[in-house]
């Protein structure tokens, strides 16, 4: 279980997160959807531990993440896995050194082993034969799912998906919705989902939680969320212009 | 009515004495906060060292990149150097009907200043630039945060391989820049002054002491130090796309030019009293 307490962080004087409190069950895919630029990355920074609350907590079963020394805080690191925005794939290194990374930075395991599995996940993932190539060479939605083969490869217990569907064609973004789907359903896995892509949002979530000026304003499940009364998250879902969120607000 | 003017008048310079203040002092924390960052990510790699193992094939492939491929650059400003130098003195020593003291003048100013500043000079550009914008580019497209999710400290990852690989390499460019620029000045004082070459050779040898030529090896170290260090600094301070990779490249290069030249004059100075 993953356990958000009353989170606040400043950027400068920019207030970003105004006491965030969420809950995450385990093996839930919890989506939090929200503007561009109104924090949602930085929450889930925070929970992967690259980021430092200014104040509150975030306790992964009971342990709080930003109070272990930094060495057990590498270790806690390897039960999460994240897929980042950009994929964020090492562009020095070949898909295979990419997906297989953690294996070789922390295991003794050898070579041959490693292999066998960077091939396992990538085909959980619906690529083969990609394993000498460059992340360069591939396309946007192919880097997505090395990045996705890459958070897997530790088999962690929490994924965390960064915008998985930006940036992709609506077939290529409809593939990454499955693979989510299929990890929380394979693996049993614990998931937190970021987007403003809606659709996705729908398909993929057991429950949604829309972030809005540094707050929670609303938990349900897609269906009230879809039923919602609070007319800023209606707004949102529905993509209007119009309502109670406006441009002046968010700066 | 004049004198509300000359009111006005002084508030406005006033003013605008008070704003100037404010941008030196801004000027200053910006100082500051980057000489504590800089000290502190060198405390930090240090340490880093001497408590984890060297990651050999990274080290050894930055020692690639940043030596041996920088190594015709410093060819040919050693070279060229040597022999503007050994020409400019002859000019000048010509006067004195000196000109045998250009062997002592060129293989002194080489070993002792030249060759390691320029050195440091040149890889500060290519290197020191290098090295900023690889890592700025890992910043703006996550790979930093990428490598911290997957439980690696980029500072082992990434500074440490850069750093014990400028060190050790700016040393070894500095000895190649050294018999160059002393070879550069033989070129020009044997086929066009006219001083035979064995008198060149002998004055060379003579007027170098060990000293002379240590004191340079040893600076050469903390500028590869300095390239590495402020290189790395400032890619992982890389904020905004490739704007910010552009502007930490600059601010990177120039920092260690600056530093290049500051450590230079403080080390010369320390040498030459004790």
């Amino acid at each position: 279980m993953i356990e958000i307490k009353k989170v606040h962080k400043f950027f400068g004087k920019n207030h970003v997160l105004q006491g965030v409190d969420l809950t995450i069950k385990d093996g839930e895919t919890l989506v939090i959807i929200g503007r561009s630029g109104c924090g949602k990355s930085v929450l889930l920074k925070h929970i992967v531990g690259t980021i430092e609350p200014d104040e509150g907590q975030i306790l992964i079963d009971s342990v709080d993440v930003h109070m272990l020394t930094s060495k057990e805080q590498e270790q806690f690191r390897l039960r999460l896995g994240m897929l980042f925005q950009g994929a964020a794939l090492f562009d020095s290194l070949t898909v295979r050194e990419n997906v297989g990374f953690s294996l070789y930075e922390h295991t003794q395991l050898p070579d041959k082993t490693i292999e066998e599995k960077v091939r396992e996940k990538l085909a959980m993932v619906g690529l083969y034969g990609v394993e000498h190539l460059m992340p360069a060479s591939l396309s946007g939605g192919m880097q997505k799912r090395v990045g996705l083969a890459r958070a897997i490869c530790n088999e962690p217990k929490i994924i965390l998906y960064d915008e998985p569907t930006t940036g992709l064609d609506p077939i290529n973004a409809d593939v990454i919705n499955e693979l989510i789907l299929r990890m929380q359903e394979k693996l049993k896995v614990t998931s937190i989902v970021v987007t403003h892509d809606m659709k996705s949002a729908y398909k993929v979530a057991n429950r949604i939680a829309m972030l809005y000026d540094g707050v929670i304003i609303g938990v349900g499940t897609p269906d009230e969320i879809k039923n919602t009364k609070n007319p800023t998250i209606a707004q949102f879902i529905t993509g209007s212009a119009h309502g109670p969120i406006t441009d002046k607000e968010q700066r | 009515m004049a004198s509300t003017e000359r009111r006005f008048k002084s508030l406005r310079r006033l003013a605008s004495i008070e704003h100037w203040l404010a941008k030196l002092g801004e000027f200053f924390l910006l100082l500051a906060f980057h000489a504590g960052g800089i000290s502190l990510l060198l405390i930090q790699t240090i340490r880093t060292i001497a408590t984890t193992k060297l990651r050999w094939s990274s080290t050894l492939n930055q020692m690639n990149k940043i030596g041996v491929m920088s190594l015709p650059l410093v060819f040919l400003t050693a070279l060229f150097t040597g022999m503007v130098l050994s020409l400019q003195s002859a000019y000048q020593l010509r006067l004195f009907a000196a000109e045998q003291f250009t062997a002592d003048l060129v293989s002194l100013s080489t070993v002792r200043e030249l060759g390691p500043v320029l050195t440091a000079m040149v890889i500060a550009g290519r290197v020191g630039a290098s090295i900023a914008a690889e890592i700025g580019t890992m910043k703006v497209t996550e790979q930093i945060d990428a490598l911290k999710a997957l439980a690696v400290d980029p500072v082992r990852y990434l500074v440490i391989p850069r750093f014990v690989a400028a060190f050790f390499m700016l040393f070894v460019l500095t000895i190649y820049a050294d018999i160059i620029g002393i070879f550069g000045g033989y070129i020009i004082s044997v086929f066009k002054l006219g001083i035979s070459s064995h008198q060149y050779i002998k004055r060379s040898i003579n007027s170098m002491m060990l000293k002379d030529v240590m004191t340079g090896l040893i600076k050469a170290f903390f500028f590869g130090g300095i390239i590495s260090i402020v290189g790395c600094y400032f890619g992982f301070k890389t904020q905004g796309g490739a704007e910010g990779v552009g502007r930490s490249t600059t601010i990177a290069v120039v920092t260690a030019l600056v530093l290049i030249i500051a450590s230079d004059a403080f080390f010369t100075a320390i040498f030459y009293f004790f």
